[in-house]
């Protein structure tokens, strides 16, 4: 098949070199690979990338902002967002699901671990027991706020979930007996998975398992996308009265995926208190649901790896360059600029990116095809371009 | 007699009358607006019958309570022996289904602490109970079909949802198409397949063998469906950049995925050419004789109606006003003069 493209750059009358020749060879065979083999690509890319990343931040340019170890620290708070990310695409992105109140699902995974292992309840429960738990816990109160909510459409869940996001840290406030209200609860045990306990100054340990957890729910989420629940949600966001038409049950797979996203939170919600070692209600507040959702408008919403990749940029934005920028320009001592505290700015900065990218890119930076077909829908010319295009990446597969 | 009692009459009747489905006083209101008025109709299994009618006489409503969609003002419609869509009955009596196994539960947790049990044991029994009040209500907002059929046996009746109706065995398409537009041809037809497929989030997650095969078999079966309606090396192009014609093919390949017993077309030749017109009822034809489907055809093409239904109903301002074959129905003056007016005097 590889055949194809060079018989086009022979009509143009340009000399093949065989350098050109085998580095289009090799890359078909990629290509090819991929698509046959998506979980060992989504394994080795993710070991590639994490490999390349944990090494490469004690060289420049990252040393010159801050140490390893803060990075890789850094990396493994983005690693959370990633994993916010992942599950709230399964509710906004596939099954087109508006939820305003994601952090809730967050905050009782963490509530769950730090309330199993930590001194305040005496409780020192298992590590690896407390991450399944905590993900079915979520998944069940993603499940309650779901069965009466998915009656409502558009607007009005989205003011559901606004609301259910909002309630879930003041009860979590008010708790005082559980949760120690205000406070928080501190000193929660760090991670012991089969008698290793991760140590608290060097984030290594936490990393690994953050690049193992992120690459095994990316495996199963695209899974899902091509399943026949897949299928199902891709319709309702469609055509909700066909997609019932052709005999998809809407509630129990709108549920399936208001249930799967808050597992996925739950696990999050557990690795970060195990991580930060104190949980308390500030941590769930609407910036951070607000954070998540504009990750995957950015990344590319129904994508999983495009909104990994923006909840990653979105969370260094966030947390490193807006800080650095603070410090460069009070160093250098910028006229104006260094008086503006960047960070208190981040979300104006948030919301002037995301109408930016509404209005130039609204599927993304790294968008599924199908969103971006759907976005596109009445640019007559980019639909007959995709036409064209679809058998010629279907040959190049093959 | 009460509806009730003539849905389980017709329940037993139409197993052995040999008729698929049998519609009974059917009434349907929007607000003032008599849509559909006190319409008795059947369809015998393995024949294709038309309904026609000027605009808007209430065929596409009737159509929509048939596929449940809405729910009729007054009526029963049996489906394949079962009575699916009725005014509900009890209903009010389903909610305390749901909550039962919690009341329970609670009023045994306040008795127990009461009595002084230690708080292990409460603890215990508020865990149980809230699982069993989170599965019924789980059961109650996913209606699943087991659910469904054991629910007339306490004398509780709801009217089956669109889905329901799939999954006992009745296919549609619509009268605007209403394709999956940003889906491929081959993934529409899959969505079509949904009911039968039996793989779950679960199995698709671990990629079980389970769902490998049937995926593939699917996904076979599917180029099948297809290849009847005659779509042919469109597999992969997505349903919207389909020509007109091939978009009303695709939705019927799409309702054929499901495996109906009844296949309901609205309009299915609307806005053919000749050519088209006459693929569309060798199509229709071909359905009956290979696949044994039973159809009911809203239609406002004179010359198919004529060339392919064994009986045709005429609606007009939400009545019946004539019925028979086709013979009967175009010299029935009541219908020349709901198409044409009222003669001249």
């Amino acid at each position: 098949m590889s055949a194809v493209p060079r018989v086009e750059s022979d009509k143009s009358g340009k000399v093949e070199t065989p350098n050109g020749a085998r580095m289009r060879e090799w890359r078909a065979r990629i290509t090819a690979f991929a698509h046959a083999h998506r979980s060992w690509t989504i394994v080795i890319s993710m070991a590639i990338g994490a490999v390349l990343l944990y090494f490469w931040s004690a060289f420049p340019p990252f040393s010159f902002v801050q140490t390893q170890n803060t990075w890789i620290s850094g990396f493994v708070n983005a690693g959370v967002f990633i994993l916010l990310a992942l599950g709230l695409n399964i509710v906004v992105g596939f099954a087109g699901l508006l939820d305003l109140g994601y952090a809730a699902f967050f905050a009782f995974g963490a509530y769950l671990y730090a309330f199993g292992a930590s001194p305040f309840s005496h409780l020192h429960l298992n590590f690896l027991l407390l991450l399944v738990l905590g993900a079915v816990v979520a998944a069940i109160f993603g499940i309650a706020l779901g069965a009466p909510t998915l009656r409502l459409r558009g607007d009005y869940l989205a003011i559901m979930t606004l609301g259910f996001g909002e309630i879930v840290p003041i009860v979590f406030l008010n708790a005082q007996k559980y949760t120690n209200g205000t406070n928080g609860i501190g000193g929660v045990d760090r991670p012991n998975i089969f008698g290793f306990t991760f140590p608290g100054i060097d984030q290594t340990a936490y990393y690994v398992l953050m690049a193992v957890v992120i690459t095994v729910v990316m495996i199963l989420v695209y899974r899902l996308l091509d399943s026949r629940i897949g299928r199902a949600w891709a319709a309702i966001r469609e055509d909700e009265l066909a997609a019932a038409a052709n005999g998809i049950n809407t509630v129990t797979t709108k549920l399936a995926a208001f249930a799967l996203g808050a597992t996925t939170a739950g696990f999050a919600g557990v690795l970060n208190a195990s991580k930060l070692t104190i949980v308390d209600p500030t941590q769930f507040g609407f910036q951070v649901s607000f954070v998540v959702l504009s990750s995957i408008v950015l990344g590319g919403m129904g994508n999983p790896f495009g909104v990994a990749v923006g909840a990653f940029i979105l969370y260094n934005i966030q947390a490193v360059l807006l800080k650095q920028l603070n410090a460069t320009m009070e160093n250098l001592h910028v006229p104006i600029l260094q008086d503006i505290d960047f960070v208190k700015f981040q979300f104006l900065l948030f919301g002037i990116a995301l109408v930016l990218m509404m209005m130039f890119r609204p599927e993304g930076l790294i968008p599924s095809q199908r969103r971006r077909r759907e976005l596109h829908a009445a640019d007559a010319e980019s639909s007959e371009d995709l036409a064209l295009v679809a058998p010629d990446a279907g040959d190049v597969s093959l | 007699m009460t509806a009730a009692a003539f849905g389980r009459k017709m329940a037993s009747d139409s197993v052995t009358g040999g008729l698929l489905l049998h519609a009974d006083g059917v009434t349907k209101r929007f607000g003032g607006l008599v849509a559909v008025h006190d319409i008795d109709f059947t369809i015998p299994t393995g024949s294709i019958v038309s309904l026609i009618g000027p605009n808007g006489a209430g065929k596409t409503t009737f159509f929509n309570i048939i596929a449940g969609i809405y729910d009729p003002t007054a009526g029963v419609v049996v489906f394949n022996g079962r009575e699916m869509i009725a005014r509900s009955r009890r209903a009010w009596l389903e909610p305390f289904i749901w909550f039962l196994p919690g009341f329970i539960g609670i009023a045994a947790t306040i008795i127990a602490s009461s009595n002084g049990a230690p708080d292990g044991e409460i603890f215990i029994m508020a865990g149980i109970t809230l699982v069993a009040l989170m599965s019924t209500l789980l059961v109650g907002v996913a209606r699943p079909p087991r659910y469904q059929r054991s629910l007339p046996r306490v004398g509780i009746f709801r009217s089956a949802r669109p889905n329901d109706m799939v999954e006992a065995g009745l296919g549609r398409t619509f009268q605007n198409i209403r394709l999956f537009q940003n889906m491929t041809a081959l993934e529409n037809v899959l969505v079509g397949m949904h009911t039968r497929l039996r793989s779950t989030w679960v199995d698709a997650m671990f990629s079980t063998p389970r769902d490998r095969r049937e995926e593939k078999e699917a996904a076979e079966e599917a180029r099948g469906y297809l290849r009847l309606v005659g779509l042919r090396g469109v597999d992969a192009e997505l349903a919207k950049n389909l020509p007109y014609g091939d978009q009303r093919r695709l939705e019927i390949a799409r309702a054929l995925g499901s495996r109906p017993k009844l296949l309901l077309l609205d309009e299915p030749t609307a806005g053919m050419n000749p050519r088209e017109t006459q693929e569309m009822i060798a199509l229709i034809n071909r359905l009956r004789t290979e696949l044994g489907l039973t159809v009911l055809l809203i239609e406002h093409d004179m010359k198919v109606v004529m060339s392919i239904s064994d009986r045709v109903t005429v609606l007009d301002h939400g009545e019946k006003i004539a019925e028979g074959s086709p013979e009967e129905v175009r010299a029935n003056p009541k219908v020349i003069e709901a198409y044409l007016g009222a003669p001249a005097e």
